[in-house]
């Protein structure tokens, strides 16, 4: 049996309206990308609104699509930033 | 980090007002130098008038720890960048009235113009990088997401995406 790992997801700003949750959790199979996370996220019944191309930190560090997750990580989807 | 470098850095995200100078000047005590000639402040606040529509008040959402380590990583990348001798930036969290500050950036330098050029450069590497959103409330009782589609866009599809 292929080994699963387990991610936190974040949801920041219109993001936490638009999936209705702050916060939640995404079970996928070990050496995941953040890009299979993404896709597996807009999936079907899933967040479809999300852009392909989404901004995501992992453990709190802005990351690439192509970055490798690990179990236990910390994934945040980020909306367009708009401090100041 | 060079300890030297850290000593000269003070960065916080707060829901705490901001709207105090006093708090600044004790910390450019602290930090900055009689080797700087110059020192530069700015304040970002509440506007009444955003994109035309009228602010009633502001929410900012922060994502809290990435928040705090940006806006560290961001003012000393700053002090790598120009020559300035200190630097101290706070960001403001939760509700906010009109006529509030929600961002403020000290910079000390021994010249102006590196002042000025770390100054400007901080507050828009600041609207790029720090994980905060805000919420806008308009007078209408409507509120926005900034950055965010907004609600005509959304309902241009016809309303046909229900989750």
């Amino acid at each position: 049996m292929t080994d699963r790992i387990s991610v936190r997801t974040l949801f920041f700003g219109v993001y936490g309206e638009l999936a209705a949750r702050r916060e939640g959790s995404a079970e996928l199979a070990a050496d995941s990308t953040v890009a299979d996370l993404v896709d597996s996220l807009r999936g079907p019944g899933g967040l479809d609104w999300l852009p392909e191309s989404v901004v995501v930190a992992v453990n709190q560090n802005y990351a690439e699509a192509g970055t490798t997750l690990s179990d236990g990580d910390e994934v945040a989807l980020i909306p367009p930033v708009a401090g100041g | 980090m060079p300890q030297g470098s850290a000593d000269r850095v003070r960065t916080w995200i707060t829901r705490e007002s901001l709207d105090d100078f006093a708090q600044f000047e004790d910390i450019v005590g602290e930090v900055g130098s009689v080797e700087d000639g110059a020192l530069l402040f700015f304040q970002g606040r509440v506007r009444r008038t955003n994109r035309g529509r009228a602010v009633s008040r502001l929410e900012y959402e922060a994502y809290g720890e990435m928040a705090e380590r940006e806006l560290s990583a961001i003012c000393h990348e700053a002090l790598e960048q120009f020559d300035v001798g200190s630097v101290a930036a706070a960001h403001r969290v939760g509700d906010l009235a009109l006529g509030e500050v929600s961002v403020a950036i000290a910079v000390t330098s021994a010249h102006r113009d590196d002042g000025y050029r770390a100054s400007r450069w901080i507050i828009e590497t600041i609207k790029v990088r720090l994980p905060i959103w805000k919420h806008e409330h308009y007078e209408n009782g409507e509120s926005h997401w900034v950055g965010a589609p907004t609600p005509e866009a959304g309902a241009s599809t016809g309303g046909s995406r229900f989750g």
